[in-house]
């Protein structure tokens, strides 16, 4: 077993540096790396670029870094429900690059599986297709869209292992398995570190060679988004 | 009288067929599952990795994990199943998803839909709308049939920034079910008491009337 395994956040962080491209997981704020991200605005790290689907909120999840202005570039697909991003957005303070969500999840992927680039239907005819690439395949067009490029991968799993190993609970799931391995240092936080072995191997979702670093994260606030219910009959 | 959201949502649900998988939108769309017929078997795919989703949880039962697309708890339905960004855009993508219903700015009559950006004074981003249009062959919009100053929504030509091209096929609003085929808008059905002149009125785009024009059966 190659143990991965590091003491904690400022450990696995240590070596992040200002202008760095992060890729961090989370659709809204579930399954956010929430350690990381305190541990980036406790760096206190400067014109960073971050690939996210969205940008948290004004108090929570990557909203921390747009308020204390870490962040020079956000490359996401959806960017509502965020004031200080709007406002950061508008004013040309923050850089913006709108990415259709399947295709942010490929960009990953790609990195993360070792193909240059690929090409998609989405956006094509649509200001996201501008100055790229297009190309026709049985009669319909397509868009050429490169990988993403990284230096860290910010990943947040429900459980863990010191090989690296990482099983995912729910939606949380989300873009966190296609951003392991898809930088140069993927970083995985964990609800739950068990020990090796403990995880079937068949239920595995993410093997730990995509993990350069695991630790046990602590404090997990989860913050619900849209807390929708109906009450009992 | 024209039709408010929950009876846009009550007439597109009766589009839904047994054994379709279902990608519903945010706003309008979301609220097409309570409608769907019960003898008949539908998933609905919620493009952050869900599929086979279900209601809203009971009071004290949500869980931070399990959200849909517009961040809402849900809960799952037996047989459901959770995966990653990119192999839920690749049910999309792939066409495995049977029918995609999304809300809308602007459609035109050739089938272009607008609904991520008004430049200069909104910038949500696209989401997963872009990947829905592009790759759906069924793809009915849910929208209101003119803005707030009574402008019509059904085009000739969007003006806003576009979501795709040429992808749109039925058009769900509060005064009709509108076909979109051979660059025109063909009108299929009217809201309750709404008048076929009231519709053409408020229809920018071509609009093909073709005999008696039916009211919805809601």
């Amino acid at each position: 077993m190659i143990n991965k395994k590091v003491k904690n956040v400022q450990e696995a962080l240590a070596d992040v540096k200002s202008k760095m491209t992060f890729m961090l997981g989370g659709f809204g704020l579930c399954g956010i790396p929430e350690n990381a991200i305190s541990e980036l605005v406790r760096l206190d790290i400067r014109e960073v670029t971050c690939i996210s689907n969205n940008a948290g909120v004004d108090d929570f999840g990557l909203g921390l870094l747009l308020q204390n202005k870490q962040i020079k570039k956000m490359i996401s697909s959806y960017v509502g429900e965020n004031d200080e991003f709007e406002r950061q957005m508008l004013s040309g303070e923050l850089e913006v690059e709108l990415t259709p969500q399947g295709t942010l999840a490929e960009k990953c992927r790609a990195a993360q599986a070792g193909f240059p680039a690929f090409y998609t239907p989405a956006g094509f005819g649509t200001e996201v297709a501008e100055g790229k690439e297009t190309r026709e395949f049985d009669g319909k067009m397509y868009v050429l869209e490169p990988a993403f490029k990284a230096d860290f991968a910010f990943v947040k799993a429900w459980k863990g292992d010191a090989a690296g190993n990482l099983v995912f609970k729910g939606t949380s799931r989300n873009f966190n398995p296609n951003m392991c391995g898809a930088a140069t240092i993927t970083v995985a936080e964990v609800e739950e570190m068990v020990e090796v072995g403990a995880l079937d191997p068949n239920n595995v979702h993410i093997p730990g060679i995509f993990v350069q670093r695991i630790f046990q994260g602590k404090n997990y606030e989860k913050r619900i988004e849209q807390r929708t219910v109906r009450q009992k009959q | 009288m024209a039709l408010d959201k929950i009876g846009i949502a009550k007439r597109i649900a009766q589009e839904v067929q047994d054994g379709f998988y279902v990608n519903l939108g945010i706003g309008i769309p979301t609220l097409v599952a309570n409608y769907v017929r019960e003898d008949i078997e539908v998933e609905f795919q919620s493009e952050n990795g869900v599929l086979g989703m279900g209601a809203f949880p009971f009071d004290g039962e949500e869980d931070a994990d399990i959200i849909n697309a517009g961040k809402q708890t849900i809960t799952t339905m037996p047989g459901a199943s959770f995966f990653d960004s990119s192999m839920s855009f690749a049910m999309i993508r792939g066409k495995h998803v049977d029918l995609t219903i999304l809300g809308a700015m602007e459609v035109s009559e050739n089938g272009d839909i607008a609904n991520w950006k008004i430049p200069g004074k909104m910038v949500k981003g696209m989401g997963g709308a872009m990947d829905l249009v592009a790759s759906a062959e069924n793809i009915i919009v849910a929208m209101m049939h003119t803005n707030k100053h009574g402008e019509s929504k059904i085009l000739k030509k969007c003006s806003l920034p576009l979501t795709g091209v040429g992808c749109v096929t039925k058009v769900v609003t509060n005064l009709a079910v509108l076909e979109v085929k051979d660059n025109a808008f063909y009108l299929l059905e009217r809201a309750p008491g709404v008048s076929v002149e009231a519709i053409q009125n408020a229809t920018e785009g071509t609009l093909i009337i073709n005999g008696e024009i039916p009211e919805m059966a809601i």
